[in-house]
């Protein structure tokens, strides 16, 4: 590999920094006290304390999944604290009772809180170590009849529409993390779209992990109703620690008849350093069900952080003439791991899927590919179209792709093509011959690579992971 | 076309160079002025190729020894890139292809580092739009070009139209010509040797890196040089060209051994 690739991938984490809040931590250790702790700290009903203790139960009964294509010590379940969250004061009113210190932090990271939010229309539902701090917004958004607010505050207010559709797309039991997190979360999202509404913004929610050691555990739940549609932005950074870092969040959409959910996410999660100490693990558990006739559901992902991420968006198409989508970029650098991919469930008639994935890999990381479709014997005139590429940046980096294709309908139409290139010396050649550096060289056939998934982004999404692969790249060339 | 007074645009003196670690130029001497057309023949594994690439800095290449100043300037202190803002232009024997990235995107990148390198504006998508199209008439190219990804599915005939567009953009003081004849058949050979003799002018040299002698036909050099084992073994006008075209190469390297002058 030649000198100049490999200085591009040496751009330190930008977003190491530890805000000092109190926190208040549970001790480290799970048993069914701590999930006890949780709910009390939470004042939860019996009945979610039902839901995380019959979680727990087949948690103890699971195992870790071994068949990602990743590499890790096993991680110590009871080294974990599980419940981290900023000292409760009251609720907050306005963004100026919020924390000064964290304010701070929000600038540092430049997240779009209060006057950039406003004018770029996005309404910050911001999770700060598991609680929610503030919601904005959130006045003009229940004019129309829409509830964007903190898990833990639904559970609360509208404990009719939590108790339906918690879990519904996620069974507590699905997978192991997915246990983890069902008996352990501790906050997160949720978001109701009446029938007939189109939400007038997109909604945001920055997630940051804070407190060293807590595992984060979020819990998303985003439903809506018949003919109503919503685009939803996640976006993540953590500080920077030495030690690993385990999340595991779930996040469960539901589309009724003809509703539309587009679910984007940028995730900047430190990666560990160089040398691939540190960083987080992310282990996630996303899930889309398109309930209703001719819904859809759309999953758009930057992934460019964490040490190994997990992760397999997926939808499931029961409704006939469903939609579901998936656009992924995937970019790993030093000694990051990534196993990601989608499953595209086909159950109704006329379903429809389409996957694109990009991977970039980069210095000494592995970048696999993991996705499944599935056409059931009910799905007749299922179509699905996956198109998978990889490219690879220098000789020390891994891309794989593992397809998984099932056909239990003999009508369906599944199409998958896949590609690997590399960025060779001689390409970076052509570009200085023309008078053009090798970072913008790079930054260019990234772009370009990426383009089909980066026009799936809303417009400012679009234009940060265009600026964050650049950074993530940064000194890999020189 | 030599002028008289011209100054020197390159010299490159004692150059020996290793790929590899294979010694593949021995001593290259190489005097060009501005307004001037070089060709640079020879058979097979002379180190035509490695020359044109050592000039414009391809990693793969060490030199190890001799000098090349380019307008009074040390040519081989420079990246790659500060070479090509300098005003050195190779068009690539096999130019690469670039999946992804449209040719408009990066001709414009490649035309607007170079304006700022002169300290000229750049122009938006829709200026250079209307600037490309215009030089994309001198080489007779379908506007569809500039939407297709670099080079990428790209016929011979159209990479190496697509060279000469870039040579056109980018306006160097010397071009490098490697092998721009090869794969080209007839009409598309006049073509792009009718570009090129519209982009000559005293400001400006060429070097053509050639095997065969029909490129001289079309852009008539007013110095023929022929390489052997990684020198200059022969200089001569372009009469010299059309007697290699019968007599091969084998003369020339027979009356080298037996210890003709080799001219400066």
């Amino acid at each position: 590999m030649s000198t100049v690739l490999q200085n591009l991938v040496n751009q330190p984490y930008k977003h190491g920094f530890v805000t000092d809040i109190e926190s208040d931590v549970a001790p480290k250790g799970l048993n069914e006290d701590t999930i006890r702790l949780i709910s009390t700290k939470k004042n939860e009903p019996e009945w979610l304390l039902e839901f995380r203790l019959k979680a727990y139960q087949k948690w103890l009964t699971m195992e870790e999944p071994v068949w990602p294509n990743v590499h890790y010590p096993k991680i110590d379940f009871q080294a974990i604290s599980y419940y981290s969250a900023p000292k409760p004061k009251k609720t907050l009113a306005s963004m100026d009772e919020v924390d000064p210190e964290l304010l701070k932090t929000f600038e540092k990271l430049g997240v779009p809180m209060n006057e950039r939010a406003k004018l770029a229309g996005v309404a910050v539902d911001v999770i700060f170590d598991s609680v929610s701090v503030a919601t904005t917004y959130k006045a003009k958004l229940a004019e129309v009849g829409i509830i964007f607010c903190s898990i833990s505050e639904a559970v609360h207010q509208h404990p009719d529409l939590i108790k339906q559709y918690l879990g519904s797309v996620v069974p507590v039991g699905d997978n192991y993390y997915a246990a983890l997190n069902s008996a352990v979360f501790t906050d997160g999202s949720f978001c109701y779209i009446p029938k007939g509404v189109k939400c007038p913004m997109d909604l945001s929610t920055y997630f940051r992990i804070n407190t060293q050691e807590s595992g984060q555990f979020e819990r998303t739940l985003i439903v809506a109703e018949a003919g109503a549609s919503v685009s939803y932005l996640e976006g993540c950074t953590a500080p920077k620690f030495d030690t690993n870092q385990l999340h595991a969040a779930v996040v469960e959409l539901v589309a009724l008849d003809n509703a539309d959910i587009k679910y984007s996410t940028v995730q900047n999660w430190y990666a560990g350093d160089e040398k691939g100490v540190g960083g987080i693990y992310n282990f996630v558990t996303k899930r889309g069900l398109c309930k209703g006739v001719s819904s859809r559901i759309s999953w758009t992902q930057v992934e460019t952080g964490s040490a190994i991420t997990w992760k397999y968006p997926s939808c499931v198409l029961r409704g006939d003439n469903s939609v579901g989508e998936f656009y992924s970029v995937a970019l790993t650098n030093h000694y990051q791991q990534a196993d990601t991919g989608t499953k595209m469930m086909h159950i109704g008639k006329n379903t429809r899927s389409t996957i694109v994935s990009k991977g970039i890999s980069a210095g000494h990381s592995n970048n696999s590919y993991r996705g499944l479709v599935r056409i059931a014997p009910s799905a007749t005139g299922a179509r699905n179209h996956s198109q998978c590429d990889s490219m690879l940046i220098g000789d020390q980096c891994g891309a794989n792709t593992f397809p998984y294709i099932q056909v239990s309908n003999p009508g369906a139409q599944v199409e998958h093509e896949a590609s690997t290139s590399k960025i060779g010396e001689d390409q970076l050649f052509y570009f200085a011959q023309r008078g053009i550096g090798a970072e913008e060289a790079i930054s260019m056939i990234i772009n370009g690579f990426c383009k089909d998934v980066f026009q799936q982004l809303p417009m400012e999404f679009a234009v940060e992971a265009t600026k964050l692969l650049g950074l993530k790249l940064e000194g890999s060339v020189g | 076309m030599i002028f008289q007074d011209s100054k020197t645009l390159l010299e490159v003196h004692g150059l020996c160079a290793t790929v590899n670690g294979i010694e593949i130029l021995k001593g290259m001497e190489l005097t060009v002025r501005y307004g001037e057309v070089h060709a640079i023949m020879g058979p097979n594994g002379s180190g035509k190729s490695t020359f044109s690439k050592v000039l414009a800095g391809h990693p793969s290449y060490q030199v190890t020894d001799g000098t090349v100043l380019f307008g009074g300037q040390n040519l081989l202190d420079l990246a790659p890139d500060a070479r090509a803002r300098a005003g050195v232009f190779l068009g690539f024997q096999y130019p690469i292809e670039i999946p992804g990235v449209a040719n408009s995107q990066f001709l414009r990148l490649a035309y607007n580092t170079m304006q700022a390198q002169h300290g000229k504006d750049e122009l938006d998508p829709l200026e250079f739009d209307d600037f490309v199209r215009e030089k994309m008439k001198l080489l007779e190219m379908n506007p569809d070009f500039l939407d297709r990804s670099v080079n990428e599915g790209f016929s011979g005939g159209e990479k190496k139209r697509n060279e000469i567009l870039q040579m056109a953009l980018l306006a160097p003081r010397l071009a490098i010509l490697d092998e721009t004849d090869s794969g080209l058949d007839i009409d598309a050979l006049r073509v792009v040797a009718g570009g090129v003799n519209q982009l000559a002018n005293k400001d400006n040299a060429i070097i053509l890196v050639t095997h065969y002698q029909r490129l001289l036909n079309y852009i008539k050099p007013d110095y023929v040089h022929v390489m052997e084992s990684g020198r200059i073994i022969k200089t001569g006008g372009k009469d010299l060209a059309v007697e290699l075209e019968t007599r091969g190469y084998d003369w020339v390297s027979a009356e080298n051994k037996a210890g003709a002058v080799v001219p400066a």
